[in-house]
């Protein structure tokens, strides 16, 4: 791969501020239109954040089935953690491109997700590994691994939404 | 105001009524009491002995809302030390997890080794001949104890072994550690999550089969669009149940259960290859065990509550799950995997994947739970509905998985530890 095929930062910044949008707006079916087929969502636990999913207890890890299952649920009424919707705003910074690794582009970010409910407001604070594809020219997301800095989720108390 | 004014646990057997005042979940005052009552005489969980595999290792923890390190000393023996410096009060111990000879303290260089002996003291000669070494030791609790692999502590001299406290809930305990010829070992990654709600309405949700499918009507949809057969084995009637009071606040539900098992339940998600190890497995069960107790040991699901804040639920994977109060409204919870330390990479993975389905705080089902019990906690500001009711299946004889009688068995003894007269106000009384 050429250094030339790599996306510019501003186009990958467009496909996360374009993701961030759609979930803080609950635009969950158009959300999965930026996965590939075969994408992963991982949150790891905040004790072990380099940690492989395959030998440590993660937060999330989902496959795109899970991921699907996950957006059917809280599109539906009974995920009761998220009925009525949490209201979020994602700050999304520090956007670097960081490289080609085989036919994906490796990308980072950092980001601070509000979460209002209830009169509450927690923070959630981190950084975001992607693993990014094109599919037929469009950019889209293999990988997005969600790194917490905060160190428990306290009082946060759960990641009921799509972080 | 006097605790014993409140009457907290109103029970009337005849009638079949049983209820629970909700200032038990809303008043400092209570919580006060249960600390002393509670936490500081009762066994409560530390830790698991695969968590500290060698000489040194050591986890530095809150337990019971006290800084603590659970150490493997140089000699092999398991320790519980309190996490402050006897000299001024630091916490000698500043990391999580690790491997140490010795903790020195940041503060004035005071040095203690892997058993708690303070063999450094930096400008010794200026103390007087009074000093001791010894007894500056780090201090422990009371009474350190492993069951079969779960490692407890009590701040209570007199309280009874941790065998006998245990009491019933010790079958339940050898029916996770027996998975295993090799030893249980808890999985790296703690998940570390709060719930804005008083600890024992996760003490009653964490062995509530009425809620199942009311408030996790999602897992279940899930479970039935990955191709699980819910039939015979729908958990709210499921063909093999029962609660069982199993004494001194302990209490389980066993039931036979529609999800996959790693041990060694197996369903189609698992993947048909999988399924010739599925039936080895439960062969060689059934070698160790008999038939029955293998049975039992890979299709039926427990969801176990140690009193008082140890759950241990043998289901779609095995969670351990302490949690303590930091206020009435307000509780830390701390969750870990635990899985046969002999377990292959691949029956690992597929074990912590059917894990994170429905459990922690991410899962398909725990954030629903939470959600249920900060839900509790705002509606209980509504004081003039002064009392919970916890009646269900009062007048059955076989108690059901769907019926409260596990959570009465946790109220009695918790109403017994919190009015019965402390050895103090016996003495002042006579």
């Amino acid at each position: 791969m050429s250094s030339s095929d790599l996306p510019t930062r501003a186009e990958v910044e467009d496909l996360l501020y374009k993701e961030a949008a759609l979930l803080d707006e609950w635009h969950l079916e158009e959300w999965l239109d930026l996965l590939t087929d075969d994408a992963v969502y991982e949150v790891p636990p905040t004790d072990v954040p380099e940690g492989d999913s395959r030998n440590t207890l993660f937060i999330v890890a989902d496959d795109i089935v899970r991921i699907r299952s996950r957006v059917k649920q809280l599109l539906g009424k009974s995920a009761w953690a998220e009925n009525p919707h949490s209201r979020t705003r994602r700050l999304i910074t520090n956007v670097r491109v960081l490289g080609g690794d085989g036919d994906d582009f490796l990308a980072s970010a950092n980001f601070a997700v509000y979460r209002m409910r209830y009169e509450s407001v927690d923070t959630y604070i981190g950084h975001y590994e992607y693993r990014l594809a094109r599919d037929h020219g469009q950019l889209k997301i293999r990988a997005r691994r969600v790194i917490l800095d905060i160190e428990a989720l306290r009082p946060h108390g759960k990641i009921s939404f799509i972080l | 105001m006097d605790e014993s004014n409140i009457n907290y646990v109103s029970e009337d057997q005849g009638a079949g009524l049983f209820r629970v005042n909700r200032r038990a979940f809303t008043d400092p005052e209570c919580l006060e009491n249960e600390r002393r009552r509670i936490f500081e005489k009762c066994w409560i969980y530390v830790g698991h002995e695969s968590e500290v595999p060698h000489a040194g290792d050591y986890r530095s923890r809150s337990v019971a809302g006290r800084p603590m390190v659970l150490v493997r000393g140089d000699d092999g023996v398991i320790r519980v030390l309190l996490n402050t410096c006897t000299h001024r009060g630091t916490m000698i111990c500043r990391q999580k997890a690790g491997n140490a000879k010795t903790f020195q303290c940041p503060y004035h260089a005071w040095t203690f080794n892997s058993r708690g002996q303070l063999v450094g003291v930096p400008g010794e000669e200026s103390y007087s001949d009074a000093f001791s070494r010894e007894e500056r030791a780090l201090a422990s609790p009371a009474q350190v104890d492993n069951y079969r692999g779960f490692i407890f502590a009590c701040f209570d001299p007199a309280a009874q072994s941790l065998y006998d406290y245990l009491a019933g809930a010790r079958e339940y305990l050898d029916l996770v550690a027996d998975q295993s010829e090799l030893g249980m070992k808890v999985v790296a990654g703690q998940q570390s999550y709060s719930a804005r709600a008083n600890w024992k309405l996760l003490v009653e949700n964490s062995y509530d089969g009425y809620h199942g499918m009311p408030t996790h009507q999602r897992y279940f949809s899930f479970l039935s669009d990955i191709g699980v057969d819910m039939k015979g084995r729908d958990v709210a009637k499921p063909s093999h149940q029962m609660a069982v009071d199993l004494g001194n606040g302990h209490a389980v539900l066993e039931y036979e259960s529609a999800w996959g098992r790693p041990i060694a339940h197996w369903v189609p998600s698992f993947g048909e290859h999988r399924k010739p190890h599925f039936e080895e497995l439960r062969r060689k069960f059934e070698n160790r065990f008999g038939k029955e107790r293998a049975w039992r040991i890979c299709e039926t699901s427990r969801n176990l509550g140690v009193f008082p804040n140890l759950v241990i639920n043998d289901i779609m994977a095995i969670t351990i799950r302490t949690f303590y109060p930091v206020s009435p409204d307000y509780m830390e919870v701390n969750a870990w995997a635990l899985a046969p330390a002999e377990e292959s990479a691949e029956d690992s993975a597929m074990r912590l994947d059917n894990f994170l389905t429905f459990l922690g705080p991410g899962g398909f089902a725990t954030p629903d739970d939470v959600e249920m019990l900060e839900s509790c906690q705002r509606g209980f500001a509504n004081h003039e509905v002064g009392w919970s009711d916890i009646s269900r299946g009062m007048k059955r004889e076989q108690p059901s998985i769907t019926d409260e009688s596990q959570m009465r068995a946790f109220w009695r003894r918790w109403n017994q530890l919190m009015t019965e007269p402390t050895v103090r106000r016996a003495r002042r009384a006579a």
